[in-house]
């Protein structure tokens, strides 16, 4: 045998011990029915064994009670299978607000990542204990999946759409990090680690590290690059709506739908425009899709999301025809869902 | 006396001879026995590709073989396995030749439609073969999209055509086995008189006709994509890739109770036959068939916990999950509970039925921890949803396969087989199996994703013990290729009725007549009337 064989990966992030209590409940529900089914059937195939190749047992009648009772228990039990394991679920679906938010490109076949500060890694991922990490995901080509076993959290990264994952580090160490959803020829080279850092060792990285700019800072650049500004004016007297303050407000579009204006709107808007146009603007904007990589949008969405609004203006400019504040809470069971801004795009 | 008796009456292997009264048979008999030596041969190519992937896996480098001939392997390995040996597996062969028999039939509905199922079974696999052969596939056997349209340069097309064709077979199956269950029951035989295992098939039937129709438009749409750039599942196209998996899952996940309900359907069988009591709850078992059936149309999102599906979708998918995992309960209770003050005897089939339930049951039970939405974003896409299927696909399917083979081997061919080697190969499968999948469920929670050529060296020792234990599993399988070959020849001459079972076919020749019964059979008891037989076994 090698050296250790253990059962459970290291458990560094908020969701694992939650994850591998659920799954010691799940580990003795299976032992307890197993033994109780193999346990039965090694007794009768003793007791019963066949006395005589002539025997002919009594026939025994159904026993209604009994079929209601070894239905009814085990799906009781798979009720709190089911509820308990889609509460960490629910919480694993919703990073909290205050989350550092970090950016991950794959491809075929690494992981490209960038931090708010402008640092870039490939097949690396530096973070923080104690501090919520929320990644916004997306893919060049395939479907990958962003799979930190010490974690216990995976989400698959889709071509073409925004996908989300959050945690909190916990233990510092090297963690793996693989691609679990298989790419093609080198899907098992697509791997790296995630090395948890004491929030100072992290910092030091961080300074150590000469970025160009942070994200937003290369972001602003972009969109000046692009000429985006000579539309979109801070102060609303452009052809296209200003972008002061957009991020997370709810934006009426012109086919009368109310949208959050949060990662994924913005990215669709930068590479289809036409889709979803705000309400009281035409459809000028062309498609950005080729001129700007998916590394260059997330530069973007960080310079968006750092125009912070200037009191009593900017927020008119995206509403015009509606009424200030009539959009701030949504109704429940519209497009967006119900549980807050902060839930990650999903279809 | 009785011996030359039974050799002399002509039988539905002896009423014709050479190969085109085999291509050209419209007995159901024989074309079962068609499928059984087709799938039989797709069974053993599959595992030929099964022992590369183990191979490969026993050092933590890629080094037998390149990564891309390491993603054929497993691409090639699954789509032989499920596609062209476990959805026909028990359906078309057992199926085929006893679901008559059992109702008191001389034949299925529709016999050419029958011989024309195995024929686009053949087709289909000549497409498959010749992909592989032309330089392989290495999409998976999911054929998730935008890789399979866009990415992928081997032959999905030639391959998605194999199954697209194959699908038909599947679809003509279940039809002819509707149609013959509705309209062919011998007098007396009622619904509620019929084996359990014509109720698995029953409704296995249905899923076959409402569910393969899907997976061919799936395919097509993959096919016009590929082919014809029309944009569906490529986001660069201005598809949607997840709406591939929708898709596809709506087919897969019933094609899972397209393969495991018959094999439920023989464990019946052999329960009853070697406890001698009729199945316990038996209308539970065949209303939990049925149930099965139509749940399991409704839980296929469970696939996409992590797959940008909606939260909600998940939740509304991990609830409805359990539900159909509270019928696959109910039948595993029904069948202990049928040994309760039985008469047990401990022949080879009724060794491989203990070895099905012990199986299932672990296989069922993990399946819960995926349905649980917590923990199966851990595990999803990792060797515990291998080890998970293998459970269910292996020790149950195949289990049940073998059992209902060592079962029906008398009937179908006149002889026995020697018991002794049986139960020898029986004891080697079920060891080698567990050996090979079980240290998948530890690999998995420790985070081994799924379809890895190369992997860090602290899984190795689980690796090995699995290769290992698929070394032992190999040798479980070739046993029974050996010994039934000999029992052609040299096995004793089985009798109609060698283990004092109740169905009709036991009340026939072994082998059967080519009309199966002199006269058509009036059914004046219950399913499992063991007091029928008793003049039998006295």
């Amino acid at each position: 045998m090698g050296p250790t064989l253990p059962l459970f990966p290291e458990q560094a992030s908020n969701f694992a011990s939650e994850v591998d209590l659920l799954y010691l409940f799940f580990v003795v529900v299976t032992v307890i029915f197993s033994i109780g089914i193999f346990g039965a059937i090694f007794i009768f195939a003793v007791k019963f064994r066949r006395k005589s190749p002539t025997e002919i047992p009594i026939s025994t009648h159904t026993g209604m009670l009994l079929e209601v009772v070894w239905s009814v228990i085990p799906f009781g039990i798979t009720m709190i299978m089911f509820a308990w394991g889609a509460s960490i679920f629910f919480k694993e679906s919703r990073p909290p607000d205050n989350a550092t938010p970090m950016y991950v490109v794959g491809k075929q076949w690494m992981w490209k990542i960038q931090h708010p500060e402008g640092q870039r890694e490939i097949n690396e991922l530096h973070v923080p204990t104690g501090r919520p990490i929320k990644l916004t995901m997306t893919s060049e080509d395939v479907i990958h999946s962003f799979y930190i076993p010490a974690f216990r959290t995976k989400q698959d990264v889709v071509p073409g759409r925004y996908s989300t994952i959050w945690f909190i580090p916990t233990k510092p160490g090297k963690y793996h990090l693989f691609c679990a959803e298989y790419c093609g020829t080198k899907h098992s080279g697509m791997i790296g680690w995630v090395y948890v850092m004491d929030p100072e060792k992290y910092q030091e990285w961080l300074n150590g590290g000469a970025p160009m700019g942070s994200m937003a800072e290369k972001g602003g650049k972009l969109f000046d690059d692009l000429a985006c500004a000579n539309c979109h004016k801070p102060d609303g007297s452009g052809r296209c709506p200003s972008l002061v303050g957009l991020y997370r407000r709810h934006v009426q579009l012109a086919d009368g739908r109310v949208i959050t204006a949060d990662e994924a709107y913005l990215r669709e808007s930068i590479l289809q425009p036409d889709a979803k146009v705000a309400a009281g603007f035409q459809p000028l904007m062309p498609t950005f899709q080729g001129l700007v990589n998916e590394e260059g949008v997330v530069e973007l969405i960080e310079y968006i999301k750092s125009l912070s609004p200037a009191p009593g203006t900017g927020a008119a400019s995206v509403n015009v025809p509606t009424p200030a504040g009539e959009y701030k809470q949504l109704p429940p069971g519209m497009e967006q869902p119900a549980i807050g801004n902060s839930v990650p795009q999903k279809r | 006396m009785i011996t030359a008796a039974v050799q002399q009456r002509e039988n539905y292997l002896t009423a014709g001879h050479g190969l085109k009264s085999w291509l050209l048979t419209k007995d159901h008999k024989r074309i079962a026995l068609l499928y059984f030596f087709t799938i039989t041969v797709f069974f053993f190519l599959g595992g030929v590709f099964a022992s590369m992937i183990r191979l490969e896996l026993i050092t933590p480098q890629g080094d037998l073989m390149s990564s891309d001939t390491y993603n054929k392997m497993f691409t090639m390995h699954g789509i032989i396995m499920v596609f062209f040996f476990l959805v026909p597996s028990i359906p078309a062969t057992l199926g085929n030749f006893f679901l008559p028999i059992m109702i008191g039939a001389r034949d299925l509905a529709f016999p050419r439609i029958n011989l024309l199922s195995w024929y686009l079974l053949v087709i289909g696999g000549g497409f498959a073969l010749f992909a592989m052969f032309a330089g392989g596939v290495d999409t998976g056997w999911t054929f998730y999209t935008p890789y399979s349209t866009t990415y992928s340069n081997t032959w999905v097309l030639a391959t998605a055509v194999g199954v697209f064709i194959a699908g038909f077979s599947s679809i003509l199956t279940g039809l002819n086995f509707i149609v013959t269950v509705h309209r062919m029951r011998a007098p007396g035989m009622t619904w509620f008189r019929m084996p359990l295992f014509v109720w698995a098939n029953y409704a296995t039937a249905l899923i076959q006709v409402l569910g393969t129709p899907v997976l061919a438009v799936t395919l097509v749409l993959v096919f016009a994509e590929r082919a014809l750039h029309i944009g569906i599942f490529d986001p660069a196209l201005g598809g949607d890739p997840v709406l591939f998996q929708h898709l596809f899952w709506f087919y897969s996940h019933p094609a899972v109770y397209i393969m495991v309900l018959p094999g439920m359907g023989v464990i019946s069988e052999l329960i009853s036959t070697f406890s001698r009591k009729p199945v316990y709850g038996y209308s539970f078992i065949a209303a939990s068939s049925l149930a099965i059936a139509i749940i399991g149309f409704l839980v296929w999102g469970h696939h996409l916990f992590v797959s940008t599906q909606s939260v909600y979708a998940g939740m509304v998918f991990s609830f409805l999950s359990y539900f159909v995992a509270i019928p696959s309960a109910i039948k595993v209770f029904n069948w202990t509970a049928t040994l309760y003050k039985g008469s047990i005897s401990f022949e080879t089939p009724m060794l491989y039925a203990f070895g099905f339930i012990g199986l299932f049951t672990i296989g069922g039970l993990t399946g819960l921890f995926l349905a649980s939405l917590g923990l199966d974003v851990h595990v999803t896409d990792t060797y515990f949803v291998i080890a998970h299927f293998h459970y269910v696909m292996v020790g149950g399917t195949i289990m049940a396969y073998l059992g209902g083979i060592h079962y029906w081997w008398p009937k179908m061919t006149g002889r026995m087989y020697p018991d002794g080697w049986a139960k020898l190969s029986a004891g080697i499968i079920f060891l080698g199996f567990n050996l090979t999948f079980f240290p998948q469920f530890i690999l998995g929670y420790m985070g081994m994703p799924r379809r890895y050529h190369a992997y860090p060296d602290e899984f190795q020792v689980l690796h090995v013990l699995s290769s290992a234990g698929a070394s032992v599993l190999a040798i479980g399988y070739l046993l029974p290729a050996i010994y039934f070959a000999w029992s052609l020849k040299y096995g004793p001459v089985a009798g109609p009725n060698p283990w004092g079972a109740t169905g009709l076919e036991w009340k026939t020749d072994s082998p059967p007549p080519t009309h199966n019964f002199d006269e058509i059979p009036v059914v004046n008891h219950e399913a499992y009337d063991y007091t029928s037989v008793e003049a039998e076994l006295a």
